[in-house]
């Protein structure tokens, strides 16, 4: 029931504000339909605690402690994002960059890929939770080129067909699993597609086959995710398009891709019983964090910036998925949380600095504190926190990922060490400067929405210093399901 | 000897290899087109006659599917949008073209050795069509990037997804019928966004061609 | 060695010999019909043949040995190729001398020869019909040679009696791969023989000329040599693709040995030149000749289709 309202709000809103999305009220409208799905997302939630994993819908859609947390983490980021995106897209108006048309298509559109993401994440069904993702990179696709720029029209473009090109991959990945799946469950009564059914049989699958469907379905899911080197689309589709779409694209849609990731990586280790699959894992993840560490040093535009940010915690994320084991889980599971919160308030914080300064470049943009205090806070506090400094949450993982890697895998700890080190150079000495530096610009008017950047770093202080007991037995819990206990 | 179907089956998995590599040759984009749409034809008809062969009902859903996507509706969008946009043959290649089809005789060797053993695990009778079907993947991947006309791109695109529809039909006798449903969706979803891209596209730079798009780098 | 096989090498000879001219006068009368015109006679091409031989040779200062030999070397690598090919019957004792790749080789020695000759002599037509004919050949015979080869797969074996004598026993059916390579064996034969769409045989433009260009130079006996050497190819070509993909006809090893099965497959043989002569002439008639840098597309198309045929033939076993 609760997942029925779960997934029919969203998309109930969206064809409402497919309507009406270019009245006054429009983002009103938003933040109440992200906030009834968020409630929702909560009722899920006590349910599970509960009950435990339950299935729908005739077993088409299975929620599990692994993805009831991201739900109510999508859930929450997509309120948070209403709220802040609705005085930032009024200025943005009143600039004149959008046009109203426009934005009963922005509104919708944000309501679909909440859809989306949701139904990916709670799907049983391999070829459901493909289509969602297609879904939910269509719904994107033309937000990313909102302003019609000719940069934004680049980066849209590229957005749609390497994604798509992509996620064909990954259509051939499923399709191959269907074909292992087949054979062992038969084709009747559409089991052979459902995560669950194929968890129960993993050890009787084909190896060879997929072994093959592995490396698809990474390379058709790691695209989405940012993962080097199909990381191309990323700094462009995060950077041009509005703050909230970024921030959505850089906090959500990147942990849904590694969640499909990591559910077919269940499989494929259950089927395969070697490492092949935790060492492409790994491997990709190193090749994404030092990438991303190097290309930190060449951006001038600020959204470029955090978005290759993106990308290294993804890489970070999935090395430790890689690992393997519940203590790398568990760390990998944390990161994505907080990462997710702390990237979506730096966002929020670079779109007001943005507005005020009105330039995203690294240059233009000085002496935050000066011009808008809060705004300033938001920025330095969102770096540090994205850094790696304690108290905050993204510390404790990172600490976690380590002390693994250094247990587990120990040539690849200095690489991370080194890779960390070099982005926390780059990012703290381009954000310092915007932060603290000289300006003669006046302070201006806009009163920036900023609580939702105070709630998410607030969190992820929280979570720095003390994760709730019953966060942590849910994380454990569900880090036990991935390392297959 | 092998059985009529069965013969022609493999003379309609021969001609979609033919199909995908005449893609690769043609310049004019609707020319490019119409060898989409013959594609999709011979796919409805191979969905068809495997329905009549084995006698599975979903697969004649299939088969009404693809003949309303594919070889009806998404073609006449394409028309549509070439009409209206003006663009009908492709600027140079990347590679020449007798290099190009070369290239594309070293990717079908490539695709049927990959597929070996996965065509030796499967019990349908169209077994052999995975090495076809991933050779097409693999050809459309090529004509992608020796492009440089967005539609020409998008054309490449949708004989990729031909090209694994045809592939989960020789694995499998065809995916789950909502799978279907929601790829079919999917797919045309993405190509009412496309129209509309295009037009920002061509309203923002004057022509379709890609180079345009090519920027944004890092130090932007 | 039966006498009836001695009687029916001889046969395939002379019948090349005498019918190839006829071909030629066929695919011109084929051409008229459908484009609206009258065309000379059928027996034209011999009464030119004959009168080229009662005229005097005439032939240029610089032109050497080689010039003067050319037209016999090609001639007769033409009938060393009609004793090879099956055209009437599979039992000939001549074909273990040779297979089907030593006729390419024959094909390729023709053309050597017909190319230095004409650069012999030093014209700038000559040269130039010389680098465009060896540009076509160097192009073709891969394309061929694959074409052999997958006839060959399907028969294990590359000596084209036996390969003929395999592919009439078969049972009927739909093989994509022959589809293919008949294809590809079309497209080398419109090249090889210097037909539209890759040069057209009436014209002396030097835009356009590749086979005409290097027998400017020729007179008399060896201009008729030539010529008939011309008609030799294309019935030997015809022959081939009989062998290949309609053997049906033709006299098997399997059959009895009998004079007149070998007399009842000469009239069939000329109905399957007739047919494939209308053909040839609806071909040209109905094609634009290509411009000569794309030419080598064309021909890169005949490979990649004889490939591909051998490739579907190999994963497919159709």
């Amino acid at each position: 029931m609760e997942l029925l309202a779960l997934l029919a709000i969203p998309l109930g809103g969206a064809v409402c504000l497919a309507l009406v999305g270019a009245r006054r009220w429009a983002p009103e409208a938003n933040v109440v339909l992200s906030l009834a799905t968020f409630l929702a997302a909560c009722a899920l939630t006590a349910r599970v605690i509960d009950v435990g994993s339950l299935t729908a819908a005739h077993e088409q859609f299975f929620i599990d402690p692994f993805n009831v947390f991201l739900v109510t983490l999508t859930a929450f980021v997509a309120l948070t994002t209403s709220l802040f995106s609705r005085p930032y897209m009024r200025i943005e108006r009143e600039h004149g960059r959008v046009q109203p048309q426009q934005l009963r298509l922005y509104h919708s559109m944000y309501q679909l890929f909440i859809a989306a993401m949701l139904t990916a994440l709670t799907s049983n069904n391999m070829g459901i939770m493909w289509v969602a993702m297609e879904a939910a990179t269509l719904s994107t696709v033309l937000l990313v080129t909102l302003y019609r720029t000719p940069a934004s029209l680049e980066a849209g473009w590229k957005y749609f067909i390497l994604c798509s090109v992509g996620i064909a991959q990954a259509l051939f990945g499923t399709v191959l699993l269907y074909f292992a799946a087949e054979k062992v469950l038969g084709a009747e009564g559409l089991t052979a597609l459902l995560w669950t059914h194929l968890n129960a049989v993993k050890g009787e699958l084909e190896p060879a086959v997929l072994g093959l469907a592995f490396v698809f379905l990474l390379i058709g899911y790691g695209t989405k995710a940012g993962l080097a080197p199909l990381h191309n689309w990323l700094p462009d589709a995060h950077a041009e398009g509005p703050t909230p779409i970024s921030a959505v694209l850089s906090g959500l849609l990147l942990n849904v891709a590694i969640y499909a990731v990591v559910r077919c990586k269940v499989l494929v280790e259950g089927s395969l019983q070697s490492d092949l699959p935790a060492k492409m894992l790994m491997g990709f993840g190193l090749l994404s964090v030092v990438l991303a560490a190097l290309f930190l040093w060449r951006q001038r535009d600020v959204k470029r910036l955090f978005a290759y940010s993106s990308i290294e915690h993804m890489g970070i994320i999935t090395f430790a998925f890689g690992m393997g084991g519940v203590v790398a889980n568990f760390a990998a599971l944390l990161h994505m949380t907080v990462h997710s919160l702390t990237k979506s308030a730096i966002f929020f914080a670079v779109g007001h600095a943005a507005q005020k300064t009105g330039s995203q470049l690294i240059d233009e943009i000085r002496g935050l504190i000066t011009l808008s205090p809060t705004v300033g806070w938001g920025l330095m506090l969102g770096s540090l926190a994205i850094l790696g400094m304690p108290p905050f949450g993204v510390f404790a993982s990172e600490f976690l990922v380590l002390t693994t890697a250094m247990r587990q895998e120990p040539w690849a700890t200095p690489v991370l060490l080194v890779a960390l080190g070099v982005a926390f150079a780059a990012i703290f000495g381009r954000v310092q400067p915007m932060v603290f530096g000289e300006t003669n610009a006046r302070r201006l008017p806009h009163p920036p929405a900023l609580l939702p950047v105070f709630v998410h770093l607030g969190l992820v202080l929280l979570l720095g210093v003390f994760i709730p007991p019953y966060l942590a037995d849910w994380y454990n819990r569900a880090a036990g399901l991935i390392a297959g206990q | 000897m092998m059985s009529l179907d069965l013969q022609i089956l493999n003379l309609l998995a021969a001609l979609f290899l033919l199909l995908a590599f005449a893609m690769l040759s043609q310049r004019r984009v609707v020319g490019l087109v119409d060898l989409l749409a013959m594609q999709g034809a011979l796919l409805c008809a191979a969905t068809l006659l495997l329905a009549w062969r084995t006698g599975e009902t979903h697969l004649y859903v299939s088969a009404l599917l693809t003949l309303t996507l594919k070889v009806a509706f998404l073609p006449w969008l394409l028309h549509r949008l070439i009409r209206r946009l003006g663009v009908y043959w492709d600027s140079e290649t990347l590679i020449n073209i007798p290099s190009t089809m070369l290239l594309g005789l070293l990717i079908v060797i490539f695709s049927f050795g990959l597929a070996q053993p996965i065509a030796a695990l499967a019990s349908t009778a169209t077994r052999n069509g995975i090495g076809i079907a991933v050779a097409v993947v693999l050809l459309s991947f090529l004509t992608m990037i020796t492009r440089r006309k967005a539609m020409s791109q998008v054309v490449g695109f949708l004989s990729m997804e031909n090209g694994l529809f045809f592939g989960a039909m020789s694995a499998t006798y065809g995916m789950p019928m909502i799978v279907e449903l929601g790829v079919a969706l999917d797919v045309l979803v993405a190509m009412l966004v496309l129209g509309v891209f295009f037009f920002q596209i061509r309203e923002q730079f004057d022509s379709l061609d890609l180079h345009h798009l090519e920027s944004l780098r890092e130090d932007k | 060695m039966s006498p009836l096989s001695w009687l029916t090498q001889i046969l395939e000879v002379i019948a090349a010999l005498a019918v190839a001219p006829l071909l030629m006068g066929w695919v011109a009368q084929c051409r008229a019909w459908l484009q609206n015109r009258s065309a000379p006679s059928l027996l034209q091409p011999y009464r030119t043949i004959r009168k080229l031989f009662h005229k005097d040779a005439v032939l240029a200062e610089q032109a050497s040995a080689l010039f003067r030999f050319a037209p016999y070397i090609v001639f007769g690598a033409m009938v060393c190729m009609t004793a090879i090919i099956p055209s009437m019957g599979t039992r000939l004792p001549l074909s273990d001398a040779a297979d089907a790749i030593a006729l390419v080789g024959l094909l390729a020695t023709a053309r050597m020869f017909m190319a230095l000759a004409a650069m012999d002599v030093g014209t700038a037509f000559g040269s130039l019909g010389a680098r465009r004919e060896m540009m076509v050949g160097f192009l073709a015979e891969p394309a061929l040679l694959m074409v052999i080869f997958v006839a060959a797969l399907i028969s294990s074996s590359t000596a084209l009696p036996a390969i003929a004598d395999n592919l009439a026993t078969q049972t009927l059916g739909l093989y994509p791969s022959l589809a293919f390579t008949a294809v590809a064996f079309l497209l080398v034969l419109l090249a090889e023989n210097a037909r539209i769409p890759v040069d057209n045989p009436a014209t002396h433009l030097e835009l356009t000329m590749i086979h005409e260009a290097m027998l400017l130079e020729y007179s008399a006996r060896h201009l008729a040599l030539m010529e008939w050497a011309a008609a030799l190819k294309l019935f030997n070509y015809a022959c081939i693709g009989f062998a290949l993909f309609v053997p049906w006809g033709v006299v098997t090893t399997g059959t009895a040995e009998n004079p007149l099965v070998l007399l009842a497959a000469l009239p069939i043989l000329v109905l399957k030149l007739a047919i494939a002569g209308a053909g040839l002439a609806l071909v040209e008639t109905v094609s634009a000749k290509l411009r000569v840098f794309r030419a080598p597309e064309f021909l890169a198309a005949a490979f990649m289709l004889a490939v591909l045929g051998l490739l579907v033939h190999l994963l497919l076993g159709a």
